[in-house]
């Protein structure tokens, strides 16, 4: 505060090292009277050019398309892909935060992984059984649940193993696309999987289900019932369009808030027990060495967590002046009830705008108008959700979780389900790095 | 803090209790299908043995089938690979790696299920059930769950005691 006032700026110091009042985001006005006022070098310094038509503006434009792709000058907004020649092992690709504003995750750009490859599933010939403990084993085909009542949801799908490159006990340097590229969030349409197993007539002894894919690991998870009675859907439309073929098309299983592994693609079977199967994917990828060398099962919950995604490391800041920080909250638990920022590595810290709609289970967009001094800053985000549950320093997430004993690769996956703070490092020339804070 | 809650709650039970009612007025387009039918999909295998098919192997038949099948990715006798390592590793898995069959899998059905499913991994749903017992009998022997002689089958194989199943957590209890 002080500081700002001494230099005459409009907009309040609401926390050190040049967080602004968050409400200056709505001051129209107010926000570029201080922009102005901290002008140092050429981008808001020096006067505009002269008007000029480009190219563009002086012949007809190309033919429209079918299906419009992005502009020409956008191909660095693409994933990341690490098995580019399918080798026989995972694929992975993961989502550019840093390039994206929003809270929805364009189909093409949603992050992927499979075990097995794509493949390329007949909708015509794909089924979905549900069988075991129920009354009446039945078959669905996609055009006979096309017919039922469908529900639209917007929501996240986060990989158990999202930023496991934060469990190195060095921070890896690596921009928030490898660090955190595997989660993403789109609106999801498809039937309530309740609604179906009712059809089938669910035995009272039933306390899990056991969902299958038809890739060709015919991957399978075990989900307790509670969760599918409460908000499982099988979905069928990802923003919109049927959904992608890295998402599961022609059907997947979605569970909103919980482990990305668990929402199987691809659904084909879907068998009702008394007991969870212990599938390779739960007993054993899936499960968390901890410190004492003991490990979690079902950990399920993506919990509360949130990262910086612009300025974040590879987006240079080429002078000093107002910025605007920006990054992704969400929680498996609910919704997102509050941020906060720090650019002192959290010596202290200011509240994020927070922009609508704030979803359950969803993205929510954060924003933090920010001033840089040009001298070195650490930035960093924390989020609660609704039921108080805080985001954790990456201290105290560690002294539980453990972390490895030397720096792993950065598609390494040490354990899963990190949800601790992260911190990007600005330097005097405006270059970011990751860093622990 | 809460305040949303209730109002989710009370949706949400609004939601179940139309369902209910209206199930008399349901699709209903799910076919009825046998178990027969069913058969060719019906492959999990739970951790009491349920759903374990009829046949049993001992190890040796496994050997000449791991050779042709698996040693490709998981190198000679599963000493690793590509795929990953089947028989020996460290004694003890950490967030470093080393999570092997003997040292962290919790139980031994897994085995007979994730390798019917989803193996040889370039050609998945191509052994016989008798072949999968053969093959999982091979690694139990080999990682010295059981003896060389001993076979596994419906009965033998849920009763494998691995040595890590006692140290789990259920990380959220009240989700299960």
């Amino acid at each position: 505060m002080r500081k700002s006032m001494r230099k005459g700026h409009s907009i309040a110091q609401v926390a050190g090292n040049g967080l602004l009042d968050r409400r200056a985001l709505l001051g129209r006005g107010a926000i570029f009277a201080g922009a102005i006022g901290t002008g140092a070098g050429a981008l808001n310094g020096a006067a505009a050019e002269p008007l000029a038509d480009g190219p563009w503006s002086l012949e007809v434009g190309n033919v429209i398309p079918p299906y419009q792709r992005p502009s020409p000058f956008e191909k660095a907004t693409v994933r990341t892909v690490d098995n580019p020649n399918n080798e026989p092992h995972n694929s992975r690709a993961r989502t550019p935060h840093h390039l994206l504003k929003g809270i929805i995750t364009p189909g093409g750009l949603h992050f992927t992984i499979c075990h097995g490859g794509v493949p390329d599933i007949d909708p015509a010939q794909h089924k979905l059984v549900i069988h075991g403990l129920v009354k009446r084993p039945l078959v669905f085909t996609l055009e006979a649940l096309e017919r039922y009542p469908m529900v639209s949801r917007i929501g996240f799908v986060e990989c158990g193993g999202n930023s496991a490159p934060l469990f190195s006990n060095e921070p890896i340097q690596a921009d928030v696309q490898a660090l955190h590229g595997l989660a993403s969030c789109s609106e999801w349409t498809g039937v309530p999987l309740s609604l179906l197993l009712d059809e089938a007539g669910v035995d009272p002894k039933a306390k899990w289900i056991v969902a299958e894919g038809a890739d060709a690991p015919h991957l399978s998870r075990s989900v307790p019932l509670a969760k599918i009675m409460d908000d499982a859907m099988v979905a069928m439309y990802q923003n919109g369009a049927r959904i992608q073929p890295g998402q599961g098309y022609p059907m997947r299983l979605w569970l909103p808030g919980y482990e990305g592994n668990m929402n199987v693609k691809f659904l084909r079977r879907v068998q009702v027990t008394d007991q969870p199967a212990l599938t390779y994917y739960e007993a054993r990828t899936y499960s968390q060495i901890l410190p004492d060398g003991r490990a979690y099962r079902f950990y399920f919950l993506q919990e509360v967590k949130s990262f910086i995604t612009s300025p974040s490391p590879g987006i240079k800041l080429k002078e000093p002046g107002i910025y605007e920080i920006t990054g992704i909250a969400y929680a498996g638990t609910g919704r997102i009830a509050k941020v906060m920022v720090s650019a002192d590595a959290g010596r202290s810290w200011a509240e994020a705008a927070l922009q609508e709609p704030r979803l359950p289970k969803a993205f929510t967009r954060f924003r933090m108008p920010w001033r840089w001094d040009g001298g070195p800053a650490i930035l960093q985000s924390r989020a609660w959700d609704e039921a108080g549950n805080m985001q954790p320093t990456r201290e105290q997430f560690v002294a539980l979780r453990g972390q490895t004993s030397k720096p792993p690769s950065v598609l390494g996956f040490p354990s899963q389900h990190f949800n601790a703070i992260t911190s990007w490092a600005v330097d005097g020339k405006g270059d970011i790095r990751h860093v622990y804070a | 803090m809460s305040m949303h809650r209730p109002a989710i709650m009370t949706s949400l039970l609004a939601l179940a209790l139309a369902t209910s009612a209206a199930l008399a007025e349901s699709p209903n387009l799910g076919k009825p299908i046998t178990p027969e039918d069913l058969a060719p999909w019906d492959i999990n295998v739970l951790p009491d043995g349920t759903g374990l098919p009829p046949g049993g192997a001992k190890p040796a038949e496994g050997a000449q089938l791991f050779a042709e099948n698996c040693s490709a990715c998981h190198g000679d006798g599963g000493k690793g690979g590509l795929g990953g390592q089947l028989v020996g590793g460290p004694p003890k898995a950490s967030l470093d790696g080393g999570k092997t069959i003997k040292n962290f899998w919790p139980a031994a059905t897994t085995l007979f299920d994730y390798i019917r499913r989803a193996m040889p991994y370039t050609q998945p749903r191509s052994l016989t059930d008798q072949e999968v017992y053969a093959l999982t009998a091979y690694l139990l022997a080999e990682n010295k769950l059981i003896g060389p002689d001993e076979e596994i089958n419906a009965k033998t194989l849920p009763q494998v005691k691995m040595p890590n199943r006692d140290n789990f957590i259920i990380r959220f209890p009240d989700r299960i």
